[in-house]
């Protein structure tokens, strides 16, 4: 089993499997977001107290929760990558960083969205919005920090070692901007309560989140074949490949 | 089938701005992101190629 | 334990010849306790209210500043090699360093720290938890820190590349660090936060010197 599996480990063997899933991967993203959009704008039923405006959280929750899946599977190609010393594993946590970050910052920005109406404030200090934040700037900090090392062996491993420190602190993160918001309770009100779903919303918000969970895996694999390419360029294999001729 | 007619639907019970705002941008910076991804990959490609000729 | 000691001795030495170093951290730390009064205006109901997390924060900047500098020094003359290529335990030798950072750099911030609260008239219990805070969160701090400044050895943009990573992860620590003078304040227990403190203090100085003897070696490569 192990065998099998680091037979993938091996840059071409991977560029040419994630060649093969990619076109899949395309169709049933595809399909799962049509088919989540025409239930959560179409079939699902007006929302007692937020009104259509309750609609956005077929994009918003779907977005944080891959904001944060991505962040976890980044932290487990830096561990794979620094136990078993494989180049491809600091390309793929690479290839996944900068996705992460777009529905980081789609979870802030629907988010907000959906809070101005609801609530009255474009942002309120509320602990998942605030966790969001900083889930953000994690990124950010990832990407800079690999973008800043020209050496790209020093760079996977720097960025390998920081995603998981940074994913040992996420837990304690959250624990402590849940204990702050209960702390400071106030007037704030959690933006990111759903109201009460009746079952085709629910339904909508799993399509949603299958289809970016599709796109994400899609676009990391297409973008690390692309990383393949650039550090792998000398290679006879590569040279060989009917697109590099 | 909740809408009477199209401009109901676009109208989303006065949430418009919220609700096509964030479905717009969401679309929008994926968009972006697939398009980025592409030109890279086309990039590489040149890049490989460039680098062939080189040591021919 | 000798190469720990003589490490320690040795960053302590160093850089009394260059106290220039160390009290500049001092004097932001001052001046930035000095610029929100300036900003927000004198009234002490307000000052005092938010003395802690001003305190808090500008402890946090400054020694987050300082932080560029654990290994850079080293790095340049070619000593940080040195130390990698020793027989001894490079995550002892980094906590040596980490020590004698702290030593020099925050612990000053925390004693600081009481006198600027007079500044905001901060009453005495309040202060007194507050640098327990300080003192607890500080090598915290340094420890997350070190980390960083490990990882960007030799990076342009190196300082501002610390800050942009390292601030997510103190987070916690000034959460915690400020809610123990909320806590006061409210009339319940700070048993808890310190509890807190210790139990990320305690790993942190086990698992930051490991991780920091990784990115060395890999910086060094």
């Amino acid at each position: 089993m192990m065998g099998f599996l680091f037979r993938f480990a091996s840059p071409q063997a991977f560029y040419r499997l994630a060649g093969q899933i990619i076109p899949w991967l395309v169709g049933v993203g595809t399909l799962l977001t049509l088919a989540g959009l025409w239930i959560g704008f179409f079939i699902a039923p007006t929302d007692a107290q937020q009104g259509e405006g309750y609609r956005i959280i077929f994009l918003h929750v779907p977005a944080s929760w891959m904001s944060m899946i991505i962040f976890m599977a980044m932290a487990l190609w830096s561990f794979l990558g620094l136990t078993f010393k494989t180049r491809l594993s600091g390309m793929m946590t690479s290839a996944l960083a900068p996705t992460g970050a777009i529905f980081a910052f789609l979870s802030l920005w629907t988010g907000a969205m959906w809070g101005k109406p609801m609530w009255g404030a474009w942002w309120v200090w509320d602990a998942r919005l605030t966790s969001e934040l900083i889930l953000f700037f994690l990124y950010l900090g990832y990407i800079a920090l690999t973008s800043a090392i020209e050496n790209p062996a020093r760079r996977d491993k720097a960025g390998s070692i920081w995603s998981l420190v940074g994913s040992i602190n996420v837990p304690i993160i959250y624990f402590s901007v849940i204990w702050w918001n209960t702390l400071h309770q106030g007037a704030s009100v959690s933006v990111t309560k759903a109201p009460s779903m009746a079952h085709q919303m629910l339904i909508a918000m799993l399509l949603m989140s299958l289809a970016f969970w599709a796109y994400s895996i899609a676009i990391a694999f297409y973008r690390v074949r692309t990383i393949i390419l650039q550090r792998e360029y000398d290679a006879h294999w590569v040279q060989s490949l009917p697109e590099a001729q | 089938m909740n809408w009477n007619s199209w401009s109901e639907f676009f109208l989303m019970g006065g949430y418009a701005f919220y609700v096509w705002g964030s479905v717009i941008v969401t679309f929008a910076l994926l968009a972006i992101e697939v398009l980025w991804v592409l030109n890279a990959r086309g990039s590489a490609l040149e890049w490989v190629k460039a680098q062939r000729s080189i040591s021919e | 334990m000798n190469a720990f000691l003589a490490i320690l001795r040795r960053d302590l030495r160093v850089a009394m010849k260059r106290k220039v170093e160390v009290l500049s951290g001092l004097f932001f730390y001052l001046v930035v306790a000095t610029l929100f009064p300036l900003a927000i205006g004198s009234d002490l109901d307000i000052l005092r209210k938010i003395a802690p997390g001003i305190l808090w924060v500008g402890a946090l900047l400054s020694s987050m500043l300082t932080l560029g500098r654990l290994f850079e020094a080293d790095w340049q003359d070619g000593t940080l090699e040195q130390l990698v290529l020793t027989p001894h335990n490079l995550s002892l030798l980094v906590l040596a360093k980490i020590l004698a950072h702290w030593l020099l750099c925050s612990l000053p911030l925390v004693l600081m720290s009481s006198i600027l609260g007079l500044m905001f008239d901060l009453p005495l219990d309040y202060a007194w938890v507050m640098m327990a805070t300080l003192l607890l969160g500080t090598p915290i701090l340094s420890c997350l820190g070190a980390i960083a400044s490990a990882l960007t050895l030799g990076l342009r943009g190196g300082g501002v590349l610390i800050s942009l990573l390292v601030l997510p992860l103190y987070v916690p620590v000034l959460v915690f660090g400020t809610g123990a003078v909320e806590s006061l304040a409210a009339g319940l227990g700070v048993q808890a936060y310190f509890s807190i403190l210790l139990a990320i203090l305690l790993p942190a100085l086990f698992f930051s010197p490991w991780a920091c003897a990784q990115a060395l070696r890999v910086a060094l490569e």
